[in-house]
C-alpha cells in the first residue's frame, strides 16, 4: 500500500481530513511532526492548511525553516511528489518549491465558500485523473489567497502550462490571472488555495471532485 | 549591543490592501488631506558587535521580507 505522509506544524487544522483523504483514496497515511526531519519513508507528502506558527511574521515564512520541511524540499528535489494546501501552498512557495507568493485578500475579506474551479493542467502528477478543462467544486476558506509573482514568473507559469488551477465564476481574492493554484516545472509540486480533501464525499462536502488529487498522485507512485 | 531596525514595506506595484483600508478609514474619521496610505512592518533587533552588515541583509532578505512582494532596508542606530 502507497504511504502518503501528512505533515502537522502548531496551528495546522487540516492534518486530519489531509489523512482522511488519503485513507479514503486506498492509501495509507503517514502523520509526519513538524520537528522530526524523518519522512517515514513516505511516497508523497500533503503538506495541509490551517496557521502554522499563527501566520506570524508571513503566512508560511516560519514553517518553512521546520526540520521537516528541509527533508521534503531534499525530497521534493529529487521528484517525490509534494501537494501544498492553502497553508501548505504559501508554505512551499516560502520555501521557494513554488514561485509566487500569497498576499492578503483583495478588499480583506477572509473568503470562506464553495468555490469552483477549472482544471487547467491534467498532466502534473496531482492532476492526471481529471478531464483537461473539467470543472470541479471544492471547499475555498482563507483570507490570504492572492496570488501575486513576477510578471516574468506569471508568464513562465502560463507559457508552460504551469497554471494547475484556475477560478472560475468569479475572483474570490483578486488573485493574478484568477490562479488558484501552480506547479513546479516537473509537474510533481502543486499547490492550491482552495480545499479538495473537504471535497472527497458528498455527505460532508460540496461534492466528492477533490478525491481525484490523491487518486492521481497514487496512479503516479504505481506507475513509477 | 547595537540596535539595528529593519523596516519591510510592500513594494510600490503590489496591492496593499490593508493600507488602502486604513486610508479610506481616515475620511470616516475626521481626518482630511491624507492622499494614501501604504502598511508595513517594522522590527528592532538588539545585535551583538560581530554582526557584520551581510549578515544582516542576509536575515532580512531571506526571512523578515519576502523579495517577491517586499522592500526591505537595514539601518543600525546608535545603542
Amino acid at each position: 500500500m502507497s504511504k502518503i505522509g501528512v505533515i502537522t506544524f502548531p496551528g495546522t487544522l487540516d492534518d486530519v481530513d489531509a489523512a482522511r483523504a488519503v485513507t479514503y483514496a486506498g492509501a495509507e497515511a503517514v502523520s509526519l511532526w513538524h520537528a522530526d526531519a524523518d519522512l517515514r519513508g513516505v511516497e508523497a507528502v500533503v503538506v495541509p492548511g490551517g496557521f502554522s506558527y499563527g501566520d506570524y511574521l508571513r503566512c508560511g515564512a516560519i514553517a518553512r525553516f521546520a526540520p521537516v520541511m528541509t527533508e521534503v524540499v531534499a525530497a521534493a528535489a529529487k521528484g517525490m511528489p509534494v501537494l501544498g494546501i492553502c497553508n501548505g501552498f504559501q508554505i512551499l512557495c516560502e520555501a521557494g518549491l513554488l514561485p509566487g507568493v500569497l498576499i492578503r485578500n483583495q478588499g480583506l475579506h477572509f473568503v470562506c465558500r464553495d468555490q469552483w474551479l477549472r482544471v487547467e493542467n491534467a498532466s502534473s502528477a496531482w492532476t492526471s485523473r481529471y478531464e483537461q478543462g473539467a470543472e470541479i467544486l471544492v471547499p475555498l476558506k482563507s483570507g490570504e489567497g492572492c496570488y501575486v509573482a513576477e510578471k516574468s514568473t506569471v508568464d513562465e507559469l502560463e507559457g508552460e502550462g504551469r497554471v494547475v488551477f484556475r477560478y472560475v465564476g468569479g475572483n474570490p481574492n483578486g488573485s493574478t490571472n484568477d490562479i488558484a493554484g501552480v506547479s513546479s516545472a516537473n509537474g510533481r509540486v502543486v499547490g492550491l488555495m482552495p480545499h479538495p480533501e473537504h471535497a472527497i464525499d458528498a455527505l460532508t462536502g460540496p461534492s466528492d471532485d477533490g478525491l481525484g488529487l490523491i487518486l492521481s498522485v497514487l496512479d503516479s507512485l504505481v506507475a513509477a | 549591543m547595537a540596535r539595528v531596525v529593519v523596516d519591510v514595506m510592500p513594494k510600490p506595484e503590489i496591492l496593499d490592501p490593508q493600507g488602502q483600508a486604513v486610508a479610506n478609514a481616515l475620511p470616516r474619521l475626521g481626518f482630511s488631506g491624507i492622499g494614501s496610505v501604504r502598511q508595513g512592518k517594522h522590527f528592532e533587533l538588539e545585535v551583538d558587535d560581530s554582526v557584520d552588515d551581510a549578515t544582516l541583509a542576509k536575515i532580512a532578505e531571506t526571512f523578515l521580507a519576502n523579495p517577491v512582494v517586499e522592500d526591505w532596508v537595514v539601518r543600525r542606530v546608535e545603542s
